[in-house]
């Protein structure tokens, strides 16, 4: 794997990723790919919930909250 | 005149979720009559805004997405046609699973509506892009309608219509769905693609040449078994995507003429082929499928939307910092709904009395009118002080808090701050294994539990929508409030004099707490019983917000409210009150009915912190909750001296006078908080489920959770009070 790819659960708030990769597989990709989480496509994370999790994360201009189990199956490189 | 789009009758669904949906299709179709006009599009757009300004009837809106989960139907006429305007659940795409989606899907593809209008968030025009790029595969016969220009205009966000007119080679229509603009040109458009005086020549799009040689292959094969009645290029891009679920529905609409048939077979073999020389297995075709999409609806995007400020969410990311921040996110949220309480209670006490005042002033005025006109006693009685006491009982009482609680919420609602509440949540939820949006359900069940149920459906996993449509009951609905209101007033703030309504608005708060942390430990242990399982996926938008029609809403949700009750408690208060009359004047060996059901009950009702009646009252209390309170006090009554219960302070004496005591009030509301839903709630609850053992399940669980919870407090408190003495 190459290396500056991190899991999107890992992407600090404040900063943006591009994704590179979905690990998901089944219904949970086909609903990612829905959101329009393609590759090369940029994210950035917004902020985390007051309990810790899930993220909300800017995707195509609309603004979808992830589950850290499902923001770790998406590798994005940091940008 | 236009001919009519066919009603889709006779779709054989197979999961039992479908089945459950099918009474929907079918229903009432002897009044549907029109040409059929779909509204699809994604979930918070605005359909059934627009759904209501075009037919002037009024469908639940709110800012979350999965406000809608069923079809509505409505009628309107324009240039002396008559159409039949469906208002679908909003779906982000067309191939996902869903129960609410599939609805949407479904209708789209098999019901040929004659025309398909495609709501857009011009806000958010890509993301919207992709489901009319997917509508487009299927039907010509599209109009798409770039709704919430205002916001669009507040964000200084400019769209290009007449250019994405003729990129997607269908009619583009502007509209801002609250105001009504646009409508017109919006029906015009739809009656010229119904009529078909249009010539749409809608985007078609391509994929890369290994999936078209594969499509354009067994193409001529598809097109022979659907003839005219599907697009054929879409049903091969299914077929090659192997994507199961879609094409089992097309197998049954098509009467099983798709698996039958050996030369697509044969042919599906030689695609399969063509397509390994690329892709390995169908989740990479099914990538590239929607890569496809979702890289030409930002590239028209980009051709079509400017933005003139860059940072147009600047604000609503700042209302986020605040609203979702880590130390005041969720204290902001019990601010808010205590506020919410506090004005409620506040609010309603003053018009509670005069309501009855003049209730049971007409009493006084029927009953006088009985004396004159010799009407026999036994009629008076049962029909007065039965069914119109009890009516004018539920009304005085309930009308007042649930005429200010709801438009408050509805307000709250439509500005978008549900899907915040889900999102702070959320993590209470996963670690008790259950759904995120099942915040969502519950906030629904305020309002009536049977609609929390029916709301359970954007849950899209199985095991989790049980869960959350067996713990839907936690949350106090209408018919209950009303009754935690009074005894909190009564008993837990009665004492508190200035402060009153200040106590009163936090008992409320504290028993919402107790029923959420219920809900979530019911949860766990149901996720660790009988519905094991991890906690599926969760995806959740949030909204923008949106600035609330105040005005229109506080209206709007009033007058719903206020019919609401005025409903219930003619179909279901009167009723009773006649039952309750009967059973105290009916005597078997001196004592009557009633008594000797309080009598019998006595010693459960003890053991739980109450007594019998009150039990009796909530056994009487099942077609609907608000009942218990009156039928508490009409059994005191009617066994004792007869008084009027004008205000809270005659409730409080009637109640004090047959033995109540503080724990008596904490048991009850405890008991009120968790117990059997109600009748409707529980039709309902089979009607989703199809499952008798589900429906007892949902019976059981919280009524075993009731006695529990209450045996417990009221022998605590009681060994308390022994030691004290001691
Ligand atoms: N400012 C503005 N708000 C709108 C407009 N149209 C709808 N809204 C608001 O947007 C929110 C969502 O509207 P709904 O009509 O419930 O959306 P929907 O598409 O039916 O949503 P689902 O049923 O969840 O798919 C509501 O709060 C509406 O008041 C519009 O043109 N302008
Ligand atoms: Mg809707």
């Amino acid at each position: 794997m190459e290396k500056n790819l991190i899991l999107l659960d890992n992407l600090p708030v404040g900063n943006c990723g591009r994704v590179k990769k979905l690990t998901a597989k089944g219904n949970i990709r086909r609903r990612m790919l829905d959101l329009g989480l393609i590759e090369e496509t940029q994210v950035e994370a917004l902020r985390k919930s007051p309990s810790g999790d899930p993220t909300a994360y800017q995707i195509r201009g609309a603004v979808i909250a992830l589950r850290s189990e499902e923001a770790s199956k998406i590798l994005v490189e940091m940008c | 005149m236009l001919d009519r789009g066919e009603l889709p009758m006779g779709l054989t669904g197979q999961s039992t979720w479908l089945g459950a949906l099918k009474n929907e299709y079918s229903m009432n179709d002897t009044v549907l009559d029109g040409v059929v006009v779909a509204l699809a599009g994604n979930p918070n757009t605005g359909k059934s805004t627009l759904f209501n300004s075009i037919t002037g009837l009024n469908q639940h809106t709110g800012n979350w997405p999965g406000k809608t989960v069923t079809l509505a139907y409505g009628n309107y006429y324009y240039a002396d046609n008559k159409f039949l305007l469906v208002d679908l659940p909003g779906t982000y795409s067309l191939l996902s699973n869903s129960v609410e989606e599939e609805v949407a899907r479904d209708y789209i593809c098999f019901a040929k509506p004659k025309a398909c209008i495609v709501v857009a968030d011009a806000t958010c025009l890509e993301r919207n892009l992709n489901l009319v790029l997917q509508v487009l595969e299927i039907t010509d016969k599209v109009v798409v309608c770039v709704n919430l220009m205002d916001e669009a205009d507040r964000k200084k966000i400019n769209i290009d219509f007449e250019k994405l007119s003729a990129i997607l080679g269908v009619p583009v229509v502007g509209t801002n769905a609250r105001d009504g603009k646009g409508i017109d040109e919006l029906m015009q458009s739809v009656y010229k693609v119904a009529a078909n005086q249009m010539q749409s020549m809608p985007l078609k799009i391509k994929y890369d040449e290994v999936i078209e040689e594969a499509v354009e292959h067994i193409r001529p094969y598809v097109q022979n078994i659907v003839k005219d009645e599907l697009d054929s290029r879409w049903v091969a891009l299914r077929l090659i995507e192997g994507e199961w679920k879609t094409l089992d529905t097309i197998n049954s609409f098509l009467k099983s003429r798709l698996y039958k048939n050996d030369d697509l077979k044969q042919e599906l073999k030689k695609a399969n082929e063509i397509l390994q020389a690329k892709y390995h297995g169908t989740d990479e075709i099914r990538d590239a499928i929607v890569s496809s999409i979702v890289r030409k609806a930002e590239e028209i995007s980009k051709m079509v939307v400017s933005f003139e400020n860059k940072r147009y969410n600047e604000m609503d990311r700042k209302i986020d910092d605040i609203l979702t921040s880590k130390t005041f996110g969720i204290p902001i949220m019990l601010a808010l709904l205590g506020f919410v309480f506090w004005l409620t209670i506040s609010g309603a006490n003053y018009p509670s009395e005069i309501i009855a005042k003049v209730l049971f002033r007409i009493e006084d005025i029927l009953t006088d009118y009985c004396f004159k006109w010799g009407v026999p006693e036994w009629i008076h009685g049962a029909l007065v002080l039965g069914v119109y006491r009890t009516s004018a009982w539920v009304v005085s009482v309930m009308l007042p808090p649930m005429a200010i609680f709801f438009p408050l919420f509805t307000l709250l609602e439509d500005l978008g701050y549900l899907p915040r509440v889900a999102f702070n949540l959320d993590n209470f939820f996963k670690k008790a294994c259950a759904h995120g949006k099942q915040a969502l359900t519950m906030c629904m069940g305020f309002g009536c539990n049977a609609a929390g149920i029916i709301g359970c459906r954007i849950i899209d996993s199985p095991r989790e929508r049980l869960i959350a449509i067996i713990t839907n009951n936690f949350v106090p609905c209408n018919g209950r409030f009303p009754t935690l209101i009074a005894l909190s007033t009564i008993f837990i703030a009665g004492s508190f004099g200035k402060f009153q309504t200040v106590i009163a608005a936090l008992t409320l708060l504290g028993a919402i707490i107790i029923g959420v942390l219920i809900t979530l430990a019911v949860s766990r242990i149901l996720s660790a019983t009988i519905l094991k399982g991890i906690p599926s996926t969760f995806t959740l938008e949030l909204p923008p917000y949106r600035k609330p029609q105040v005005g229109k809403i506080l209206i709007r949700s009033l007058l719903d409210r206020t019919l609401f009750v005025l409903a219930r408690a003619v179909i279901v208060a009167a009723p009773t009150g006649l039952i309750i009359w009967l059973m105290a004047n009916t005597t078997v060996e001196n004592l009557s009915i009633l008594k000797w059901s309080g009598k019998i009950l006595e010693p459960i009702g003890h053991l739980l912190g109450m007594d019998g009646y009150i039990l009796l009252a909530f056994i009487l209390g099942f077609p609907a909750n608000e009942i218990v309170i009156p039928i508490i006090a009409m059994s005191y009554m009617a066994t004792g001296s007869l008084i009027e219960i004008e205000t809270l302070s005659a409730l409080k004496e009637l109640l004090i006078d047959n033995g109540w005591t503080y724990l008596t009030a904490v048991c009850t509301m405890l008991f009120s908080l968790n117990h059997f839903p109600c009748g409707t709630t529980l039709l309902t609850i089979y009607k989703e489920t199809q499952s008798l053992k589900w429906t007892a399940i949902s019976f059981l669980v919280p009524t075993i959770t009731g006695i529990i919870i209450c045996f417990t407090v009221a022998q605590t408190i009681r060994c308390c009070q022994i030691m004290m003495l001691l």
